[in-house]
């Protein structure tokens, strides 16, 4: 029989960002796999350096680079994620129980961030993916401009569920520089809301099955029923050119 | 000789980051201890690197309500008695006093620091500026300001006071004494200067009459605006991108009498791809806008709070390249840089945003706080004691 895994709990009340994610860097080497932190207020960075499949789970408001460079751990955050969450992760989940804030996914190639509400500017900007590292972005709710901002990889999906009925996206810039990687949003986009890197073609059938493992984990994370999400039509946007700036100097 | 303390002599050996900022509002008029604004713009430290802090509020001075109260730094010290001769020519003096501070080892040489709480010369208003008091004080203090004495105001309102100066926040906040102060509106920065110098007059808030301006990002047009502005009287002197955001503010909301926001249409006007798509009235207001007030056009990003009494502000460029966070809890009305410094004052908010680039996010005495419609926003109640 299994053992029950080693818990910690640590009350992050005026702890520099630094002496925090020392402390938990020393606790995941001493074998700790599962930690809670309460009192949160705006320390960076955490979960960065960790390595290993801890789980972490926050309470309060995480500081900017959430799970920066994360690369195995699982971060849950009940409340509000700020900029640049999972910035350049490269595995691992990250499970936010809120909003989040501009930058979320910020250069990341690999592992899943799923974001309960809505996102600010530039989400996904400069995602991208090699071989086997495929960075997926889950967002609940609707996104602010830029969303997928020079994309060079990974899949993004929209799931605008915090809109009213009759309320449609309001982003504009979708994929401006995009050229690479797949974004899956749920509802209509006009075309001047497009960036002029990325055109909208059919879903296939690969897109249906992706899509419904994904929206099946975010359904489960946040207590939702997936068909009902599923049941709408989405947009499937895709990059019109590898290299769309290829010939920007060449005269 | 040792170089490092010559050339970096506030040891600041960080070279990257953002500022911070953040203000708080009670619309229902409340006066509060700075307790909240120093908590709050402590919790990001981080931002800044210790080269400049300050605080703005509003109602501070209540037994001096209808005096305008000067707050004068004065890098060459032997020219107070010449402001005050220059001060007592052109106002009623009620009374004058060195800003209270105590000396911190952390903060070496501060400058010599007065307020002096003033009456305009109602006769020489009428002279000079056709009676038009508040061009008057503008006049007064762009004078002091150029006039090589080494004294500079940078607080000028009635019942509003700045205080700032050369260290990070909770520094600058004990050096004044911060806590001590009350109002019903508070805004505070701490700096990370990026190609200014960090000196006392160059700490934010930047302030005019009673507007007062906090500001993160960088201000690519400040030639541009410096120009505009030059050719209508204001003049600058602290060195810093950020006075023109408190110059453009008097100059389009209390000068053109512009409401905040058609200002804010000036200063973070639409893409043109965007007016485009207006309706022919909205079109030719944006494009008007953008004919007349060229020159004030804020190019390059920035987050500001602007305030002046019973208003605050809260603004972002037009594809907001620098952070906002916006809440509410009851009366009172928060924006900040980071979304933890509101929830360290008020764990418990009714609204939480995520304002859009260009569109201003007001604050009013008397007016109910509602999150603008279609805003990206989300109900947060939340518990943040740890449930496990």
């Amino acid at each position: 029989m299994r053992q029950q895994k080693q818990r910690l709990k640590i009350d992050a009340t005026g702890i520099h960002y630094k002496d925090l994610n020392t402390r938990l860097r020393q606790a995941v080497e001493g074998g700790i796999e599962q930690i809670d932190l309460s009192n949160v207020f705006g320390q960076r960075y955490i979960g960065t350096d960790l390595h290993r499949p801890v789980e972490i789970y926050i309470h309060g408001t995480p500081g900017n680079d959430l799970a920066c460079f994360l690369d195995g751990p699982r971060i849950v955050v009940y409340g509000n994620g700020q900029d640049g969450c999972g910035n350049t992760m490269n595995g691992g989940e990250v499970i936010i129980h809120g909003q989040a804030g501009d930058a979320t996914g910020y250069s990341m190639r690999g592992g899943k961030v799923f974001v309960r509400d809505d996102v600010g500017y530039r989400v996904a900007i400069h995602m991208k993916e090699y071989e086997g590292q495929r960075p997926t972005i889950v967002i609940g709710g609707t996104a602010q401009h830029f969303l997928g901002e020079y994309m060079a990889g990974g899949v993004l999906v929209v799931l605008g569920l915090t809109l009213r009925p009759g309320e449609r996206h309001t982003a504009n810039f979708v994929g401006t520089g995009m050229h690479g990687g797949v974004m899956y949003i749920r509802g209509k986009l006009e075309d001047y809301q497009l960036g002029k890197e990325v055109g909208q073609v059919p879903m296939e059938e690969a897109d249906h099955t992706l899509l419904r493992e994904l929206v099946q984990e975010y359904a489960a994370h946040f207590d939702r029923d997936a068909g009902d999400i599923l049941s709408q039509p989405f947009t499937k946007l895709i990059p019109l050119s590898s290299r769309p700036y290829g010939r920007l100097y060449a005269y | 000789m040792d170089l490092i303390s010559l050339e970096n002599r506030y040891g600041d050996d960080k070279v990257y980051d953002a500022c911070g900022l953040i203000g708080i509002m009670d619309v229902s008029g409340e006066r509060f201890s700075g307790r909240d604004i120093v908590t709050g713009i402590t919790n990001m430290e981080e931002r800044g690197n210790g080269l400049g802090a300050g605080f703005a509020v509003y109602g501070c001075y209540p037994e001096y309500a209808d005096c305008y109260a000067f707050h004068v730094m004065f890098t060459e010290p032997d020219s107070r008695s010449q402001v005050e001769a220059f001060l007592k020519e052109n106002f009623v003096l009620v009374h004058a006093e060195e800003v209270p501070h105590q000396i911190l080892p952390e903060l070496p040489d501060p400058p010599l620091i007065w307020r002096y709480f003033l009456h305009a010369n109602k006769k020489r208003v009428v002279e000079e500026k056709d009676g038009d008091e508040l061009e008057y004080i503008v006049d007064k203090v762009m004078a002091l300001n150029t006039s090589g004495l080494g004294a500079y105001v940078y607080s000028s309102g009635k019942n509003t006071g700045v205080f700032k100066g050369v260290g990070h926040p909770a520094q600058i906040a004990e050096y004044f004494g911060i806590e001590e102060y009350a109002g019903y509106l508070w805004t505070a920065h701490a700096r990370f200067p990026t190609n200014t110098p960090g000196w006392w007059g160059g700490a934010h808030p930047f302030a005019l009459l009673d507007w007062t301006v906090v500001h993160n990002g960088e201000i690519s047009s400040y030639g541009a605006n410096r120009r505009y502005l030059e050719m209508q009287g204001y003049h600058c002197t602290m060195q810093t991108d950020t006075e023109v955001m408190a110059y453009a503010a008097d100059f389009l909301m209390r000068r053109h009498s512009l409401p905040v926001e058609v200002a804010a249409k000036v200063m973070a006007p639409p893409l043109w791809v965007e007016i485009a798509r207006m309706t022919p009235e909205n079109q030719a207001l944006a494009r008007t806008l953008r004919q007349v007030y060229g020159g004030l056009l804020i190019n390059g990003p920035f987050t500001v709070i602007i305030a002046r009494q019973g208003e605050m502000i809260g603004l972002t460029d037009r594809i907001r390249l620098r952070p906002l966070t916006a809440a509410a809890r009851g009366d009172r009305l928060y924006l900040s840089s980071e979304e933890a410094s509101i929830r360290l004052v008020s764990p418990e908010l009714d609204w939480v945003w995520m304002p859009m680039g260009g569109q201003p996010i007001v604050g009013r005495l008397g007016e109910l706080i509602r999150p603008p419609v279609g805003a990206t926003l989300s109900i947060a109640a939340q518990t943040l004691t740890c449930a496990v």
